[in-house]
């Protein structure tokens, strides 16, 4: 018995001791990339991570929906890019079309928060609407059925997109300032100062709900055991209609932010963005809100700087190189850098 | 071996016999009929008609669906019989395709290597017989799935959706950049292989454009996975699936092999995957970068899940259906309405409504699909009839 039990530790220890030194050779590798890269042109260093870390907030954003949703019914909710999507094509439509606002004022940044404000309802009560018809009768059913029902909605949403957008990219004029602030080289462009500016606040904001509101309290009971919270006087269904209402409100936001600052939308935008953003929320642990913002910022420089370094793979592996670190971690870290182990029960 | 190993009991082998001879002689004699009534009756037909049946059921689009058929039979034995979830069949499918271009095309003109082929002498590159590339396609996919499986399937079911979709991400992108590996032209990029060799069956060498023979080769090879299918179904290895797909933990406890047992699902799967890539190639005559996306795997799935996740006759059902509206239906439909009643309506824009609109309502009001399998219905249902905690290890 004891020799079985040696046997079994010292195969969990040699795996132990495989992982980590296949793990610090990872990150050696990695800091001899980035130290040669540094090397060669500092300011394009900066500037990539800079674009990495301006698409990282973006990503946050939409992650903390996923993650949200997540903690609450362990649903992947595939159809959550999508209604970033949608969000960053009813901004376009808001300013430009019902509005015509095209140029950056005083007048066309009231429209932008009055757009704010709009998109975030609109995208909230929508994933509201989503949750009600699609996922709340299947809250029971084994696993595979939401998530099956979850890749509908996302199509069904991509066809709204495909209508309401058209089958190409559009691209739109945008309120927020142009011009960029120099520093040795390293442009920052004002827009990626106001996407800092405009998320930093709505990511509080909800840490403060999550964290400190009746609401939230209600939220981390239900996720915690959804029969218990009922029993204590719970009402679980308003409480998860609640939680879709906030991701979705994060992910509309994230639309405006997208399409003011690129200044374009396409009907396929949410699927890839959707992905990358949940490798991100899978990055920090699914579940845990402030792993979702790291993982976020961290796969945004991930690929900023491979994306925009002279020695790298370059944009078209973009794709490759997410993924590739989605599969990785799923292998060896499948509860990310800050999520816990958690032994299921039976 | 143990693999296919027949049920122990002694009527129900008989019983198995008989509805496997049943199943293939009803098999052998609708594509006896299609083949006939494509070769011999429609010539014979007036125009009219003719039109009709070219514009609604043209030959190329039936031969289109029966490799959409290999492919939903092996999504079927990934998500219906072991129920994993796997969003990135795509893979294996693209996979399949490149083997075809690889190894039965003129690519490779650095080398001249020929087995079995009927491509002219003078011809440079790698020409092994289809009959061959099929088997190495699929090879070749089965060691992909079980490279993507092994360190995966520890995993919880969602979590593994989201890896076979990240690998089905990948792979696509791997063959759009692959023109330039190291300097090594591994795929040729965008523009992809073409065309492919000729399928050489004695006395014959079947080009692109013999539907009819190639109807046969493909009713063939869709048979040769129901086959499969059905016998896995019934053997060692397939009670293995259903019982993994009802209960894992209660599959473990009872002595059942996990990892060899979802691992083996995932190389059938893939193999078939594969048999359907290198048919693809063969149809369209050769194999392009960007046809590989994601619609497909939705595509699969949605086969499956209308047909009935488990079902072999209902996926192949929900296959011929989905395939047939994809290429042909859809836009047949589109031009009637369009036509009759002077609208321009772009019908087949209405692809993702309806392919997203299949899934949620399945899933909604039956979780079974169209033809159900009897154990999952009663699986699938289950946690309707009872209110208490079933949060377990569903």
């Amino acid at each position: 018995m004891s020799i079985l039990a040696a046997g079994y530790q010292g195969r969990l220890d040699r795996r132990r001791y495989f992982e980590r030194t296949l793990g610090t050779l990872a990150a050696l590798g990695i800091l001899y990339w980035l130290g040669i890269n540094f090397a060669k042109s500092p300011s394009q260093f900066f500037q990539a991570s800079l674009i990495g870390l301006s698409n990282g907030v973006l990503y946050a954003l939409i992650a903390l929906g996923y993650t949200l949703v997540y903690g609450i019914i362990e649903l992947i909710n595939f159809a959550h890019g999508d209604l970033f999507m949608l969000g960053a094509v009813f901004s376009a439509n808001f300013m430009s079309i019902w509005f015509g606002k095209n140029h950056s004022g005083v007048v066309g940044w009231g429209f932008f928060f009055a757009c704010l404000l709009a998109v975030m309802t609109f995208c909230g009560g929508l994933n509201v609407v989503i949750e009600r018809f699609a996922y709340r009768r299947l809250r029971r059913a084994p696993k595979l059925a939401p998530l099956i029902t979850a890749v509908g909605v996302s199509f069904i949403l991509q066809f709204i997109g495909l209508r309401w957008n058209g089958s190409g990219q559009k691209t739109w004029n945008s309120m927020l300032p142009k011009g960029a602030i120099e520093i040795s080289n390293v442009k920052i462009p004002y827009t990626t100062i106001l996407s800092f500016v405009i998320t930093v606040p709505l990511l509080l904001l909800m840490s403060w709900i999550v964290t400190r509101t009746r609401q939230g309290k209600a939220m981390r009971a239900t996720a915690q055991d959804q029969d218990a919270a009922r029993l204590m006087g719970i009402n679980v269904n308003r409480t998860i209609s609640f939680t879709f209402a906030l991701g979705g409100a994060l992910a509309g936001a994230a639309g405006l932010l997208f399409q003011q600052t690129r200044g374009l939308t396409s009907y396929n935008l949410g699927y890839q963005l959707g992905l990358i953003a949940f490798t991100s929320a899978v990055m920090g642990g699914i579940g845990n809100l402030q792993g979702a913002v790291l993982g976020a910022l961290l796969i945004g420089l991930i690929q900023g700087l491979n994306d925009g370094l002279p020695i790298g793979l370059g944009q078209q592996w973009s794709q490759t190189v997410v993924f590739s670190i989605l599969i990785l971690l799923m292998a060896f870290k499948p509860t990310g850098l800050l999520g816990k182990t958690v032994t299921e029960k039976v | 071996m143990s693999i296919l190993k027949r049920s122990k009991s002694a009527t129900k082998a008989g019983a198995h016999a008989t509805s496997q001879r049943k199943w293939a002689i009803g098999f052998l004699i609708a594509a006896v009929l299609i083949w006939v009534f494509y070769t011999y009756v429609m010539v014979h037909l007036p125009d009219g008609i003719q039109t009709v049946v070219q514009n609604w059921f043209p030959p190329t689009s039936l031969n289109e669906a029966l490799v959409w058929v290999i492919c939903a039979l092996g999504l079927n034995i990934v998500v219906g019989y072991a129920g994993l979830l796997d969003l990135g069949f795509v893979a294996f499918w693209a996979i399949g395709g490149y083997s075809a271009g690889w190894f039965m095309s003129a690519f490779f003109t650095q080398v001249n290597f020929r087995v079995f082929t009927t491509a002219a002498k003078a011809l440079p590159g790698i020409h092994i017989s289809f009959w061959g590339v099929i088997f190495i396609g699929g090879l070749i996919c089965a060691f992909f799935g079980i490279i993507i499986g092994a360190p995966t399937l520890r995993l919880k079911s969602d979590y593994l959706a989201l890896v076979t979709l990240g690998f089905g991400e990948i792979i696509p992108q791997v063959f759009t950049n692959g023109s330039n590996i190291g300097g090594f032209n591994l795929t040729n990029g965008t523009q992809g292989i073409s065309p492919v060799d000729n399928i050489g069956v004695p006395g014959k060498s079947l080009g692109p454009f013999d539907f009819s023979w190639k109807f046969f080769i493909f009713v063939f090879l869709t048979a040769f996975m129901v086959f499969i299918s059905l016998r896995l179904r019934t053997g060692r290895l397939g009670r293995a699936w259903l019982a993994i797909r009802e209960d894992e933990l209660a599959a473990s406890m009872m002595g059942v092999p996990l990892m060899r047992t979802k691992l083996s699902a995932y190389a059938v799967g893939a193999f078939s995957g594969g048999i359907g890539g290198v048919a693809f190639a063969t149809h369209v005559n050769g194999v392009f970068a960007d046809r590989f996306n994601f619609s497909i795997s939705i595509i699969l799935l949605a086969m499956v899940v209308l047909g009935g996740m488990g079902n072999v006759w209902g996926v192949m059902v929900g296959a011929l259906l989905i395939a047939w509206i994809n290429s042909t239906g859809l836009p047949a439909f589109g031009d009637l309405v369009n036509n009759t009643f002077h609208t321009t309506i772009n019908f087949p824009s209405y692809n993702f409504l309806l392919f997203g609109g299949v899934l949620v309502l399945m899933m909604l009001f039956k979780r079974e699909g169209l033809i159900p399998e009897s154990r999952l219905k009663a699986i699938l249902h289950e946690s309707d009839d009872t209110s208490t905690n079933v949060g377990g290890s569903h």
